[in-house]
């Protein structure tokens, strides 16, 4: 057990942590800044204005005041983007192919997760439990949907993938995406079949809904509150304990030696005396359990589900490992940290900026315009891809 | 293919239309009526699409006896439109192609009824709709399409007037881009800024589940009531996430709000605060004189309370029925045609349905309406239909 607790255990904990801090940090900062400039650059414009008009208070004002809950809010979807984005990324760091299909598994572990709350609650065990019962459950739940999304990922990937894999890039790809409406329509069966309706609700169980304020500075009259729910405390947390797991299991084990030296060579892999086809396997399960996870969590914070739940977060997650360097874990973080931040701070000023010309719908041209910026300049993302080098 | 067996094959083929004509030729006696229900009947809006389709269902079986007394077969023909206008219209041009159905009971949702609609009225198909109450609807003058709910160019009023009534400055106004959500906005905005209420942001949006770039604008505004034009599986969420993030205004919604998913949805915390209120055309069933009877038989056949808008999908059927019937008997107790169902239905003086008195204007609105303002006050959603009628209105549709 003395291993355990050897120097480069303690790094590969300490190194993603000290990673997630200073992407948040400086992401944070750096769109804080920019958005702070804009409004001050606004000051005495229509938009400055209409502010005043509407909200009592002029533009600079308003964005100073709405900063910190916009700052959280980023922060919390970017964590669950990171967190399926980690799925995207392990499969294209061994495989070199993006599997579609992963959205799906996100949906298949929030359904399986919803279920299982929805069974508890109607077996009475929900109402009125203690907070401390209240988030075991949550965990029973979290676990239930990694298990479930993780043994389809491996299904998928034994069925639909690992026929084709030495087909051409293409056929995959082509595989994926039929998988992925295969199940779409399986989970919309199912539910029809078993509950009659396919969206479900999660159960409000739990002080998830309660919100404590951090801080509140009175600022010109106003104040600036800085406050966050009980379920976004649990988004990052569970986020960051996957990634911070994830690092550590692919840097720091005798496994993660064995995928990344499949994400090398498969050929030589197996020369060494690694059995190529088990790794892939687990690889698929390990991300397809990150997946479940974050379909948990994605429930928890915004309360309706069904089958194509899975679509949006899934595009923007794909999108995030883009962004960060697809193939590269810490590139994973980043992208969807950045990508959340950029998401939210659109969406919420958006609006004011451009005097209600743009509301918050065009936040995506936004956010997705800026990718393209970044990929103009950065063809291999943020952080650079790592293929054949770490999964 | 096989030699041998493509004679086979064509004998089949040959007996099977001659036994199809057969079918069809005995039946010229007396023939098949189908009348068809379109709503949504899986997906988020179900709940109250399959209880317009039971509605229907169960004013079919009670009185389809005057028909099938005349020797006609009486049946029902259930589609699911989805809520998708592009699931209603190829729905319709099935409906519109089996020439067996003679009426149809039609539509939760206002964008699909809409374009749905050209076929009927290309077909000459009479549709009755139970639930849809944009003012399109019926403006376009068509002759095949009535309803028998209120219109939304009168229910945004109402709910305008009620906030306003209520000591609401401000207002913040949200809809789902539908035909249905973002035209009840529309009008309600505009009557709001009339009654000088400030409207101090108007925004559609079809997320259905993160809401926070939405609400940002909202929380920096704090409105003193914030409006949702649209149905109750997106307005449900928007409200939870809004009281959530620490809104405490008044709720104002619609129709489309009125469905006990709405608090099974949002839970305990809507009604904290400034409370969750909604204007509507149809209210819970037990708002009529008429419907006792239909209330037990309902929960007798389908073990479940009648949610809102199954009592009109009943009437919308029992017109269906009664028109046909009518055209039936003008004709000498033969099939009637199409165009003369249609006629029938604006024939139609003081219908008694179980919603109250049915009468039609020239273009197919009911001439006077009911609207309701209820006050949403338990988050048990089996008391859902105890909430409190906080107003009751009776209006004239706008010529």
């Amino acid at each position: 057990m003395r291993r355990v607790f050897n120097s480069q255990t303690i790094r590969e904990i300490l190194r993603p942590l000290g990673q997630i801090v200073v992407f948040v940090t400086a992401s944070g900062v750096v769109l804080s800044l920019l958005i702070l400039l804009l409004a001050l650059l606004l000051r005495g414009s229509a938009a400055d204005q209409a502010t005043i008009e509407r909200n009592g208070m002029d533009i600079f004002t308003y964005t100073l005041v709405n900063l910190p809950q916009v700052l959280i809010d980023g922060v919390t979807i970017g964590f669950v983007y990171a967190a399926i984005a980690l799925g995207y990324t392990m499969v294209y760091g061994v495989l070199e192919f993006i599997n579609f299909a992963h959205s799906e598994i996100f949906a298949i572990g929030a359904f399986v997760g919803v279920e299982a709350l929805i069974f508890l609650e109607s077996a009475g065990m929900l109402s009125g439990a203690s907070n401390l019962s209240a988030y075991l459950w949550l965990i029973l739940a979290i676990l239930l949907g990694m298990i479930a999304a993780g043994s389809v990922a491996i299904l998928v990937e034994m069925s639909a993938y690992r026929p084709l894999r030495h087909a051409p890039r293409l056929v995959p790809l082509i595989s994926a995406i039929g998988v992925s409406f295969f199940l779409q329509d399986a989970i919309r069966l199912i539910e029809s079949l078993t509950t009659g309706q396919f969206h479900r609700i999660i159960p409000t169980f739990g002080n998830f809904d309660e919100r404590f304020s951090l801080a509140s500075i009175p600022y010109l009259g106003t104040n600036i509150n800085l406050d966050i729910q009980v379920k976004s405390v649990w988004v990052i947390f569970a986020a960051i304990l996957m990634l911070v797991g994830l690092n550590y299991l692919v840097n720091a084990t005798k496994l993660g030696k064995a995928i990344r030296s499949v994400a090398q060579d498969q050929a030589t892999a197996s020369l060494m005396g690694i059995n190529v086809n088990r790794i892939i396997s687990l690889t698929f399960l390990i991300g397809g359990a990150l997946g479940g996870a974050a379909g948990v969590l994605y429930a928890l914070k915004f309360t309706r589900i069904d089958p194509f739940v899975g679509f949006f977060p899934g595009i923007k997650a794909f999108t995030a490992a883009v962004l960060g360097g697809i193939g590269n874990i810490t590139g994973a973080l980043l992208g969807g940290i950045v990508l959340g931040m950029l998401e939210t701070f659109a969406g919420s000023y958006l609006n004011v900026f451009t005097v209600g010309a743009f509301g918050a719908e065009y936040k995506d041209i936004l956010a997705f315009g800026i990718l393209i910026l970044v990929l103009i300049f950065r063809p291999s993302g943020l952080l650079g891809e790592q293929v054949g080098q770490k999964a | 293919m096989n030699k041998r067996l493509f004679p086979i094959i064509s004998l089949l083929m040959i007996a099977a239309m001659i036994l199809t004509a057969c079918a069809g030729g005995g039946a010229t006696g007396g023939g098949t009526i189908k009348i068809a229900t379109q709503s949504p009947l899986s997906g988020g809006q179900s709940a109250i699409g399959v209880d317009i389709k039971n509605g229907a269902e169960l004013a079919l079986e009670q009185l389809k006896g005057p028909l099938e007394a005349m020797g006609f077969k009486v049946e029902l023909a259930p589609y699911d439109d989805q809520a998708n206008p592009d699931q209603g219209v190829a729905n319709a041009k099935r409906i519109v192609a089996d020439p067996e159905v003679l009426c149809v009971v039609g539509h939760y949702n206002s964008g699909v009824q809409i374009p749905s609609s050209e076929e009927y009225h290309t077909a000459n198909l009479a549709n009755v709709s139970p639930a849809n109450t944009n003012p399109r609807v019926t403006d376009r003058g068509y002759a095949e399409v009535s309803r028998i709910v209120g219109r939304d160019d009168v229910q945004g009023v109402v709910g305008a007037q009620f906030a306003f009534g209520k000591g609401m400055k401000t207002a913040y106004v949200i809809h789902d881009k539908t035909a249905y959500g973002q035209g009840i906005a529309e009008f309600f905005k505009r009557e709001a800024e009339r009654l000088g209420m400030q409207v101090v942001g108007f925004e559609g949006t079809e997320e259905k589940a993160n809401f926070d770039a939405i609400l940002a604008p909202v929380l920096a505004a704090n409105p003193d009531v914030l409006y949702f034009g649209g149905i109750y599986d997106q307005a449900s969420v928007l409200f939870k996430q809004a009281r959530e993030k620490g809104y405490l205004g008044m709720f104002l919604s619609d129709d489309g709000y009125d469905s006990p998913e709405a608090i099974k949805i949002g839970g305990a915390a809507l009604l904290e605060g400034g409370g969750v209120y909604y204007t509507t055309v149809a209210g819970p069933a037990k708002l009529y004189p008429g419907t006792a009877k239909f209330q037990t038989d309902f929960k007798a056949k389908y073990n479940a309370d009648p949610k809102p808008f199954a009592a009109q999908g009943y009437d919308s059927m029992a017109i269906c029925l009664k028109a046909i019937e009518n055209a039936a008997v003008a004709n000498g107790n033969k099939l009637p045609t199409r165009a003369q169902v249609t006629e029938a239905v604006r024939a139609l003086k003081d219908f008694p349905g179980i919603t109250g008195t049915i009468n039609f204007n020239a273009k197919g609105d009911l001439t006077t309406a009911k609207y309701f303002v209820i006050q949403v006050t338990s988050a048990d959603p089996e008391k859902w239909n105890d909430n409190t009628i906080d107003q009751t209105l009776e209006i004239a549709p706008p010529q």
